[in-house]
């Protein structure tokens, strides 16, 4: 903040500043550039989830080059003859065979087989883990449902993308599942079979479903989600980063640290560990080993038999489904139609329009910069409590036989208790989670009006007894980061007027202990942080 | 009339010679059920029977054969531990002699599939890849493709195929205990079956490329620990670069 103006330059600038300049003759390039390497994002830890999706896309990218060098996506025929010699002379699709060229004959092909497998799983666990955030922190609201929309359009397709390359290597495995998946197409009603034809070039297995499938594999899908990620990232850079509410947040300005240098530094940093987790899977432990499973047969499969983790959950309500049949009018809709099909449809459908359901709901028609804590949206919470509950009694049913074997446990016993659980669990969640964020509330409301228990107490000249209640700390001054249960809460209801209760926790972030919240003046702005970017 | 005298005639010849056996009938052999008699009266007769014919609790065991009576003690399923779904697997309680002098007893009962001998040359030339295929079209569906076992209904199960020794499989495939399906010499011949055995003892034993094998279930295990390692790994990292940063 000195006003002595710069002294003129004497050097000569240098390749990078000439290049720079020359750029921006030309661009324009040096206005967006400082504008863009001074935005600020906050720096709360659950806001680097979506980065480990983003980092293991990058890595599946990667891999997923290097693999398609050695993979040969077809159906034909041939009789094997690598290193590997429990399958020398069996008969294989090149698919197959290319696999297990990759796996045992080819320089760093099974590390980065497995890496890129890992990078997978990761990559879908970590967008659901992120959407988990998004959405118990109400990220997802005004101005952000285009946002959320995205987010929900990325999970799904990175479980289609997921499935499509777990049904590639033409194993035991990833045969029964395109198997399954061929079943599923036909029992849809009326179009099914035709569904099943057009996917799969005629009838199951037929000669080409893997030049289709590795289309799907390696250029649709990844292709649409990279412009996804794109959208996805850029929607959110043009928003801002919402943050929560603290000493010196507001919903008009972003309290963290500039692009260039710490958030760059640290985020590349992060891609490193990430990169460091996946090549430390990859390199210690066995993912889908290919070879033990042998070549895909249609007359054959393997109990245990699963799907990838984010499968899991369909395989777990088709077992635990009824085996009821309708028939009728000339047609048969299998039992398999209603939880592979309809139950994902209706959960993704719910998933994507919550947004505009609260919304609706609550009537909040508000931008929301701010982010809330579980607590303070108790039904909200108990709903996405609620959603896990069932999504992890069908999630464990889906390894039912694993687990029955595992831990001595009769198979029927645990299809019972998964049908009897995605029923009671659910509603017992979402009763317990509400309850406890509205004592959450009380508690917090408690502590903003009498202060911290001590613990230390007192007789009076009187010889009455009182407990000491020390009040709140003001915040230091240097460290504004605050844990935000101290900030004070509004008095009374469940706080389901969100638009209300964050402004009121917006008024409240101040910090300072305060009698009547209700009182607390605006805070005015951040005094030091750096200004929220464009 | 001749007939008849004819038939009784062989009748009682039959009830008097059939007892003795072949000509097997050594002094070795006597020696060995007269010793196996004696461990079966005293571990295996209060369930099967004093004469082998079986009870309330437990099959009759004229007729199962030596093969039988090696698998069910050998791999320590008899003597039961306890009633249940399934016989479990544990430490044989008798010797390899001992489990052949009972096989000899129970033999001596009357026939049935006798315990396989493979010899070298045989489990050498036996073909594995074929062995594989073979393994994927009639056991995969119970034993899973590496034979890690899964389960069956109301507690029962395929067992985990890691600690089967070639003559325990060989003897299972011939006798079918339990729920699992008799695989007769017509069905799966001799070289094939060793087949079978060598290609078991091969999954079970090479664990494989590419690290841990995480018991060999695939997908479900593989699940957790993308979860439990990798996700909750990377949140601790999370935790750790937010604790770090001031703002």
């Amino acid at each position: 903040m000195t006003t002595v103006p710069p002294p003129p330059l004497v050097k000569r600038p240098g390749p990078v500043r000439a290049l720079n300049r020359a750029a921006d003759e030309r661009f324009g390039t040096q206005e967006a550039l400082r504008r863009n390497l001074n935005k600020v994002f906050p720096g709360h830890w659950s806001f680097m989830i979506g980065e480990i999706a983003l980092y293991s896309f990058v890595i599946l990218v990667l891999t997923g080059i290097y693999l398609t060098l050695f993979f040969d996506p077809s159906n034909t025929e041939v009789v094997y003859d690598g290193s590997y010699v429990p399958l020398k002379g069996v008969e294989m699709s090149r698919a197959y065979a290319s696999t297990l060229e990759i796996s045992f004959d080819t320089r760093a092909g099974l590390v980065f087989r497995q890496i890129h497998h890992w990078a997978a799983l990761l990559f879908v666990a970590s967008i659901l883990v992120h959407l988990m955030r998004v959405f118990f922190t109400g990220a997802f609201r005004k101005p952000r449902e285009v946002n959320w929309l995205i987010g929900v359009g990325l999970f799904v397709l990175g479980i289609l993308e997921g499935f499509a390359g777990y049904s590639l290597p033409d194993d035991l495995l990833s045969g029964t599942g395109l198997r399954i998946a061929a079943s599923i197409a036909q029992s849809i009603p009326v179009v099914g079979t035709w569904a099943s034809f057009l996917v799969f070039n005629g009838e199951w297995p037929g000669e080409n479903f893997i030049p289709r499938l590795y289309v799907v594999h390696i250029l649709l899908v990844p292709g649409i989600l990279l412009a996804l990620i794109g959208a996805h990232l850029g929607i959110l850079w043009h928003q801002k980063h919402t943050d929560f509410p603290g000493p010196g947040k507001t919903e008009h300005n972003v309290v963290g640290h500039r692009v260039f240098p710490v958030f760059a530094a640290k985020s590349s940093g992060f891609f490193m560990l990430v990169f460091a987790m996946l090549a430390l899977l990859g390199g210690l432990a066995q993912i889908n080993p290919i070879w033990a499973f042998g070549p895909y047969d249609p007359a054959n499969v393997s109990s245990a038999s699963q799907p990838d983790w984010y499968i899991g959950f369909l395989d777990g309500s088709t077992r635990l489904f009824p085996p009821w049949e309708f028939r009728g009018l000339g047609h048969t809709v299998p039992a398999v139609f209603w939880p592979t099909l309809i139950l994902p449809g209706i959960l993704f459908t719910l998933l994507a329009v919550y947004p505009f359901i609260e919304a609706k709901v609550t009537g909040d028609k508000e931008s929301h910069n701010l982010l809330q804590r579980p607590r303070e949206a108790p039904t909200r919470t108990a709903l996405g409590v609620f959603a896990i509950a069932f999504y992890l009694v069908l999630w464990i049913s889906g390894g039912n036989d694993v687990i029955a074997k595992t831990f001595d446990i009769s198979l029927n016993a645990m299809t019972w208790a998964g049908r009897v659980g995605a029923i009671v669990l659910p509603p017992i969640a979402f009763y317990l989670t509400r309850k406890l964020c509205i004592h959450l509330q009380e508690r917090d409301r408690e502590i903003a009006a009498h202060g911290i228990e001590t613990g230390i107490i007192q007789q009076l000249p009187n010889g009455e007894f009182i407990e000491e209640h020390r009040p709140k700390l003001p915040p230091v001054p240097d460290h504004p980061r605050v844990p935000t249960d101290r900030v004070a809460l509004p008095p009374a209801g469940e706080g389901h007027g969100k638009g209300d209760l964050v402004r009121r926790a917006g008024r409240a972030v101040s910090g300072f202990f305060v009698e009547d919240e209700e009182r607390q003046p605006e805070p005015t702005g951040s005094p030091q942080r750096p200004e929220g970017g464009h | 009339m001749v007939l008849l005298v004819a038939l009784a005639a062989t009748g009682v010849l039959w009830t008097a010679f059939a007892p003795r056996g072949t000509a097997e009938d050594t002094a070795a052999t006597n020696e060995a059920v007269r010793a196996g008699r004696a461990l079966y009266l005293q571990g295996c007769s209060s369930c099967h029977g004093l004469q082998g014919q079986g009870g309330n609790q437990a099959p009759s065991l004229i007729g199962v054969g030596s093969a039988a009576v090696d698998f069910q003690v050998s791999t320590g399923r008899m003597p039961l531990a306890a009633p249940g779904a399934q016989a479990k697997r544990k430490d044989p309680i008798y010797s390899q002699t001992q489990i052949d002098q009972l096989a000899a007893y129970i033999d001596s009962l009357g026939g049935g599939p006798k315990k396989p001998v493979i010899d070298e040359a045989e489990w050498d030339d036996a073909d594995l890849a074929h062995g594989g295929e073979l393994y994927r079209a009639n056991c995969a569906q119970c034993h899973q493709a590496a034979g890690a076992g899964a389960p069956l209904t109301y507690g029962k199960y395929a067992p985990d195929l890691s600690h089967a020794t070639p003559t325990q499989i060989i003897e299972a495939m011939r006798t079918g205990p339990e729920s699992m399906p008799l695989f007769g010499p017509g069905q799966i011949d001799e070289a094939d079956a060793v087949a079978i055995a060598k290609y078991v003892r091969h999954v079970s034993e090479a664990s494989g490329a590419g690290g841990h094998d995480l018991g060999k279930y695939g997908p479900v295990p593989e699940g957790l620990l993308a979860w439990l390692v990798g996700i909750g790994g990377l949140l601790a990292v999370c935790l750790w670069i937010g604790a770090r940063q001031k703002v």
